[in-house]
Order: C-alpha cells, then sequence, then structure tokens
C-alpha cells in the first residue's frame, strides 16, 4: 500500500500549503532574544519603542524558526521529507511585534529529480508570512528535498 | 567610525564558540522544529544524518548569540579607547545560507564574520547596508553554516 505521507509526487508546481496562524507573544520573544539575539528591541517594550522598529519585536532568527514551526506543522512532518540545504534568500521585511498573528503559505515553484541521488526530488519554495495587518512580514525561497514515491515502490 | 573603516572587505573576527549539547538541540528542536533527527536520538539512526544533529536554525541562532557577545565587548573597547562605535540597526534579511554539514551534539561551532562589502542605501539616505559573510566551523576544521548576512548601519 503507498505510504499515505506526502512526497515529491505530491509536490506539484503551484500547489499552496496554507501556514499558520500563529500569535507572538511577549514572553516568548523575550524568552528567545534572551537565549539567542540579546539586543534592546528584543528584550523590552520600552527599549522596542525607542527603536525604529517601533515596539518589543522578535528577532529575524526567531521569526524565521517560528515559519519553521509552521511548516512542520502544515506539510513537513507528514511528508517524507529528507531535510533543506539552505536558504536562498530571506527578507525579513516588516518587524514581527508582541501581540501580531502571523500567517503565510508555501507555494511549490520548481521540483526536479537528482541525477545523483535517485530516490531524492528536490522541490522549490516560495514561502511567505504575513501580520494581522496584511503586511508581508518574512518572505524566503529555499528547496527542500523529498523522496520520491515511486522509487520506494520498485524498491 | 564607520564598520567599513574599522573592518575593511576581507577583516574576519572569530566571534565566540557554541558547544551543541544533547539536550540543547533537543530543547530548541522540540519548539521549532520537532522532526525525528533533532528529537530523538535512537530514531535518528534510521536517517540519512545517523545521530542526532542541531536543527539548521539553532546553528543560525548561535551565531547571532556569538556574534552579539562580540559586538557588546568590541563596543566597549572601542568606547574605551575614545573611538565612538558603528552605530548598528536590524537586518532586513539574509541570502545564499548553506548548512553545509550536520552539527552533532557534543560539537563545539566556532563563530565568524568576514566583511564583504558596503553602500549606502540609495532608498533610505542615512542608512549603510553591510554584507558579511557568516560562518560556522566544527571541532574538526569542517564549514557547518555559511551565509551572507545583511547589517544595517545608521550614518
Amino acid at each position: 500500500m503507498p505510504s499515505p505521507k506526502l512526497h515529491f509526487e505530491d509536490f506539484h508546481i503551484g500547489r499552496v500549503f496554507e501556514l499558520g496562524p500563529k500569535t507572538v507573544d511577549a514572553a516568548e520573544i523575550i524568552e528567545f532574544a534572551t537565549e539567542f539575539d540579546p539586543q534592546p528591541m528584543h528584550l523590552s517594550e520600552q527599549a522596542g519603542k525607542a527603536s525604529i522598529l517601533g515596539g518589543l519585536s522578535a528577532s529575524g532568527w526567531h521569526t524565521s524558526s517560528m515559519f519553521m514551526r509552521m511548516m512542520i506543522d502544515s506539510y513537513l512532518l507528514s511528508s517524507v521529507s529528507e531535510g533543506a540545504p539552505g536558504i536562498d534568500v530571506m527578507e525579513w521585511k516588516k518587524p514581527v511585534l508582541a501581540g501580531d498573528t502571523l500567517k503565510g503559505r508555501s507555494t511549490v515553484t520548481a521540483a526536479r529529480t537528482m541525477r545523483s541521488r535517485p530516490h531524492i526530488g528536490i522541490v522549490t519554495f516560495s514561502h511567505e508570512l504575513e501580520n494581522q495587518r496584511g503586511e508581508t512580514v518574512l518572505r524566503l525561497e529555499n528547496a527542500i528535498m523529498f523522496r520520491i514515491r515511486g522509487e520506494e515502490n520498485t524498491a | 567610525m564607520k564598520m567599513t573603516e574599522l573592518y575593511p572587505a576581507g577583516h574576519k573576527v572569530e566571534t565566540g564558540s557554541k558547544l551543541f549539547t544533547a539536550e540543547d538541540i533537543i530543547r530548541f528542536a522540540k519548539k521549532f522544529d520537532p522532526q525525528p533527527f533533532h528529537t530523538d536520538a535512537e530514531a535518528a539512526k534510521s536517517y540519512v544524518f545517523g545521530a542526532l544533529c542541531a536543527s539548521g536554525w539553532h546553528t543560525c541562532a548561535g551565531w547571532m548569540r556569538c556574534f552579539i557577545d562580540f559586538w557588546t565587548a568590541e563596543t566597549k573597547r572601542l568606547k574605551a579607547e575614545g573611538i565612538a562605535p558603528p552605530k548598528l540597526g536590524p537586518s532586513p534579511g539574509f541570502e545564499q545560507l548553506q548548512w553545509l554539514k550536520p552539527v552533532y551534539a557534543g560539537d563545539t561551532i566556532t563563530y565568524s564574520l568576514t566583511s564583504v562589502e558596503s553602500r549606502p542605501l540609495a532608498s533610505r539616505p542615512g542608512l549603510i547596508l553591510n554584507i558579511g559573510l557568516g560562518e560556522g566551523v566544527n571541532q574538526n576544521g569542517e564549514t557547518v553554516l555559511r551565509f551572507r548576512t545583511k547589517i544595517l548601519e545608521f550614518e
């Protein structure tokens, strides 16, 4: 019986996966920043207001990590992912402020098989997250590797 | 003083080292990237990586923490010498990020930043865009992380 998990063949060009919603609270912004990015605008509302970000705002690495979790919950954990080699472009376009609710989507823009690893296919995505005001806060492009179903069935 | 005066193109600074313990790897991954090879040492054996390894975002967050600690000390040093440190602003993102090798439990990653280029932003007078090469190398000398970081600076 074919695996019910999402395989390379399921990521056809144009397919869209919804991400979120996820509300970001002050405590988690401060917790992440304390460990990884202890700059004043990520640690207190007062310092955030005084900065050009305009309020207590999440570290870009925190927003990226939250985006990762949204992909996990939307489709990665229910797929046969073999990981990602990297990120081509990451844009942190607007601050993510405490209380913001983020949602977005991953859109398949390309899919190809690998000559060197015949059981793996590479899927290229364009991803974006927006806040509750409809402003794009994060945009990125990357490729993720998935196992190919056809190969599994003939194995 | 401007960043480009302090660190001309090609100048490399080692920003610090971070030990990735199994406990830290699992704690980060449970929040942001709960794939079996990041959360379960036993399950990780049946994946390509072969053992428990850190989420790529965790490796990136470690780079940021080392940079902040380095920059805090560097700012103090410059002030003590009577030099006004560059006024750094938020980062608009990064490009060409590669997770080149897995970071396994017990690995120590040494991070660095190499200046690439610095130019005024035509669209935002008063702001300078600095591009740097961020890297992480494990205890065997293997590069595990490489990306082009963008750092804004106020003139």
